[in-house]
């Protein structure tokens, strides 16, 4: 009344030897596969060490190769010993040289005492699986593999593929259906008593033999044809990577193990003294009669994939460094800039602020410096004002502050002045909000009073530089929440598209704009406009504007509450 | 380049081994010894270049060093480089070698519970042969001359803050690495030459094959493939930090006699000035500044990366 172990071993043999007499020490026999590529040596020590146990055999060695048959022949060895020397094993557990037991091993007799017919074995068809690594699901079972996946890629990748081509499918034997899950398992001495014996046993080997991971499959497979009561989970807690390669633990995860109530895990790093000592050494941690729960270790382990294949939005670092249109998102967080509107309103920014609680900086691309909010010079990160270091990198100056202010939500302002260098990335980046008034950058030059001769090549070099950004921000792939209005659209009813672009933060609770933002004093700006036409240039981003007041020109700055209903 | 104490008969099989290229270190190297060999470091192997302040006594003395001595110049062995590719020839090849100046501290993720041997076991596993690790420049919060450092003391105490988010990075399509810049020295000192501003990118620790060769220090290696140290497809690979204990208070001293011995870098005009502002004894620190606390605080700042190793 008790389970058999099977151990597989090919390195490390004093870790094994110590699970080995773990194993023993509370009655359950040990039946032991040492790889033949182990050298001879260590295979003696190992052998000569354990042999005085009266629960301990070796079987057959044999040279197993990662994703072979000989895996599977080597179980079956040591699988026949185990049912002919041992009686006393009700089921069998299958185990590594580098799997140990959480629990004390009474609490596993007794788990399996009580559920004397069930096997238990990961088992599903390959159109369930989500974890195939190499894209080989179906096809493991129905093409040739006679090269090795990790020392003959290059030729395993080419036969696959010529046999593709030439459509090879081999048959699968009748009554068979191929099912796959974790190589470790424990099953009913019933169970593998007869898939050992069974009657087709030659025709299945003959079949497994040219399947590809046959650890994986065989087994499982045929446990459904024999067994009465599949459960369908694996006592051994092994969590793979993203390669697809299990996951080891060391001492630092001794307090997830402890909680798993798993029975088994693996693989122990050979140096995790800790993780030996305390579940070997004291006879592991008891969890009476509890199933195991894997969850948190299960999360845990989940998210170290998702960083390795995912990584973090926004991030550009010293191991993450996407090509284009890999980035999972170009910047951590949703920003928003504005063009154009501290030019028509006296106090936007202060406005802003007021109304949003976001951070407005100035105009962040400057030419003289970064003007942050606040005046600072230097910023979260210790981003320093410098135009020079901005425009370095001003793409990554931007990914790096909206990177390093995450949780507060960043506004900017721009324009035809600024560096040029972030339209591009901005219009393709999901999280910019990206508002522009077209032509509002000749607003400070009227209010200048500057000579027109003066004017008239600034206005005309802002308006260069403008048309061509707007061009980028009309791009039919922009996937920025891009809004342009011309000035004299926008100032027609400036509060509509406030409330929007506001409501757009997502804060809690959407509220309406109790205040707004002055409008500077325009009048006489259609006439400054027409004076720069009569220089012989020609503005028209901001759209028309009567060269006589109009009534709406004259409208001084809102002064009273405005409330949009 | 003679050998001084040549303990290399010793190195065993898969021993992890320290290669660096040191001149007046005295101070540093009992903290810098007893960190790589906390981490698990076998053995050092370590060039003198003409110390005089008790440094070769000191190595001499260490039973895990091997030490060999020259007074060559240290520009025209490419900075060193070409002593230690020959150390690395006779005694890397297929060890687990990690190359660092005296003033670099590798950490990566779990070093506080794993020693290397976990993570060059685990690279291997993955079929990963070079790991990176961006220097990190740390600093005191007043004037560098002012924070009194005692040999044999972590210097991240008298030095902990860092710049945690101005960096630049690009790739360079020559020899297929990324070049890092930025940090307080960019910050402080290049803020009108960016381009100018030290590389921080490194990549120290190589599964050696004697075939391989550094370039420039440990910035880029041959062949190309050991630099792709970072993902491209979105993900993080995993990364580690050289804490940069440059500017210890004896960095004021240094920079006069460095600044007279040219010796340092591919142009020694462009660090006239860089030096001259340094024997000022200037504050590098800033009200952004970030304080060093762990690896798990580098790794959320996104200047590291576990990467799939949990």
């Amino acid at each position: 009344m008790t389970v058999g172990i099977i151990m597989l071993v090919h390195t490390d043999f004093e870790r094994a030897e110590q699970v080995a007499r773990h194993w023993t020490k509370s009655g359950c026999p040990v039946v032991i596969h040492v790889d033949r590529k182990s050298p001879t040596a260590e295979y003696d020590r190992f052998s000569m060490a354990l042999n005085a146990d009266p629960l301990v055999r070796f079987s057959k060695r044999h040279r197993c190769e990662w994703g072979k048959w000989s895996i599977v022949q080597a179980t079956i060895s040591a699988c026949e010993v185990m049912l002919a020397e041992f009686p006393q094993a009700d089921h069998v557990f299958l185990a590594s040289g580098s799997c140990i037991p959480l629990r004390p091993v009474e609490e596993l007799v007794q788990y399996l005492h009580d559920r004397p017919d069930t096997d238990f074995i990961e088992s599903a068809t390959t159109a369930d699986v989500p974890w195939i690594v190499g894209g080989l699901s179906d096809e493991r079972f129905t093409m040739f593999f006679p090269f090795s996946w990790k020392r003959q890629r290059y030729l395993f990748d080419k036969s696959v593929e010529l046999q593709r081509k030439i459509g090879i499918r081999r048959r699968i034997p009748q009554g068979l259906v191929p099912h796959m899950g974790s190589q470790w398992w424990c099953l009913t001495r019933r169970t593998l008593d007869e898939i050992l014996s069974d009657p087709n046993r030659r025709r299945h080997v003959a079949y497994f033999r040219e399947v590809w991971i046959p650890d994986e499959s065989y087994f499982q497979s045929l446990a459904r044809i024999h067994s009465r009561k599949v459960e369908s989970r694996s006592l051994t807690l092994s969590k793979f990577d993203f390669q697809g390669k299990p996951h080891v633990f060391y001492d630092d995860h001794l307090q997830l193990l402890r909680r798993s109530d798993c029975f088994v895990a693996r693989k122990i790093w050979p140096r995790a003294t800790r993780l030996y000592q305390t579940f070997l050494g004291s006879g592991g941690v008891a969890a009476g009669r509890s199933e195991p729960n894997p969850g948190k270790i299960d999360r845990i382990f989940a998210r170290a994939v998702d960083r390795r294949l995912r990584g973090r939005a926004g991030l550009q670092m010293q191991s993450r460094f996407p090509r284009q249109g890999f980035e999972h998102g170009i910047t951590a967080k949703p920003y928003s800039m504005f063009q154009g509107f501290t030019e028509i309103f006296e106090d936007f920014e202060d406005w802003l602020t007021r109304t949003t609680g976001a951070r407005v900086h100035g105009h962040l691309f400057a030419p003289d410096r970064a003007h942050f909010a606040d005046g600072q010079t230097v910023i979260n990160g210790a981003l320093s004002d410098s135009a020079t270091l901005r425009d370095y990198d001003a793409c990554q100056f931007l990914t790096s502050l909206i990177w390093n202010t995450r949780g507060e939500r960043q506004c900017f302002q721009y324009g035809p002045a600024d560096t040029q260098d972030i339209n591009f990335m901005m219009v393709r980046d999901p999280n910019a909000q990206i508002s522009i008034i077209s032509g509002a950058w000749a607003v400070p030059l009227f209010r200048s009073g500057s000579s027109f001769a003066q004017l008239r090549q600034t206005a005309a070099r802002l308006q260069k530089i403008e048309a061509q950004q707007l061009e980028i921000m009309r791009a039919s792939w922009a996937n920025a929440r891009v809004r342009i209005w011309s000035m004299a659209e926008f100032i027609e009813s400036p509060m509509e598209p406030l409330q929007t672009i506001t409501d757009e933060f997502g804060q809690s609770g959407q509220r309406h704009l109790s205040e707004a933002p002055r409008l500077r004093d325009l009048s006489g700006f259609g006439q400054f406009l027409q004076h720069l036409k009569n220089e012989g240039m020609h503005p028209y981003l901001m759209g028309d504007f009567p060269v006589e007041q109009s009534d709406h020109m004259q409208v001084p700055p809102v002064r009273k509450p405005y409330l949009v209903r | 380049m003679k050998p001084v104490v040549d303990r290399t008969s010793a190195i065993e099989p898969g021993a992890i081994l320290l290669f660096a290229c040191v001149r007046n270190e005295a101070v540093r190297l009992p903290y810098f010894l007893s960190h790589y060999r906390k981490l698990g470091v076998d053995h050092f192997l370590i060039v003198d270049n003409g110390s005089d302040d008790g440094t070769v006594e000191q190595l001499r003395a260490a039973p895990d060093v091997s030490l060999w001595q020259t007074t060559a110049s240290y520009k025209k062995a490419r900075f060193g480089i070409d002593w230690l590719t020959w150390l690395m020839l006779r005694h890397g090849h297929d060890h687990w070698c990690l190359t660092v100046d005296a003033d670099e501290l590798l950490i990566y993720p779990h070093h506080d519970t794993r020693p290397l041997p976990a993570l060059t076991d685990w690279l291997d596993r993955s079929g990963v042969p070079s790991f990176g690790a961006m220097m990190l420049d740390l600093y005191p919060k007043g004037r560098l001359g002012d924070a009194h450092y005692e040999p044999g003391q972590n210097p991240v105490e008298v030095m902990p803050w860092f710049d945690r988010g101005n960096y630049t990075i690009r790739l360079q399509p020559r020899h297929g690495n990324l070049w890092i810049q930025g940090g307080v020295r960019a910050r402080v000192f290049f803020d009108t030459s960016p381009r100018r501003a030290p590389t921080l990118n490194k990549i120290p620790l190589v599964r050696w094959n004697r075939r391989y060769c550094y370039v420039t220090s440990t910035h880029y290696v041959l062949p190309y493939a050991l630099n792709t140290v970072y993902a491209t497809d979105g993900g993080e690979a995993t990364s580690g930090i050289l804490l940069h204990t440059k500017f210890l208070d004896t960095i004021v001293e240094k920079s006069k006699e460095e600044k007279s011995r040219r010796e340092h870098f591919e142009n020694s005009d462009l660090y006239e000035t860089y030096y001259d502002r340094l024997i000022a004894n200037p504050t590098l620190w800033c009200a952004q500044s970030s304080r060093f606390v762990s690896w798990r605080q580098l790794e959320g700042m996104g200047l590291m990366s576990r990467g799939g190793w949990t």
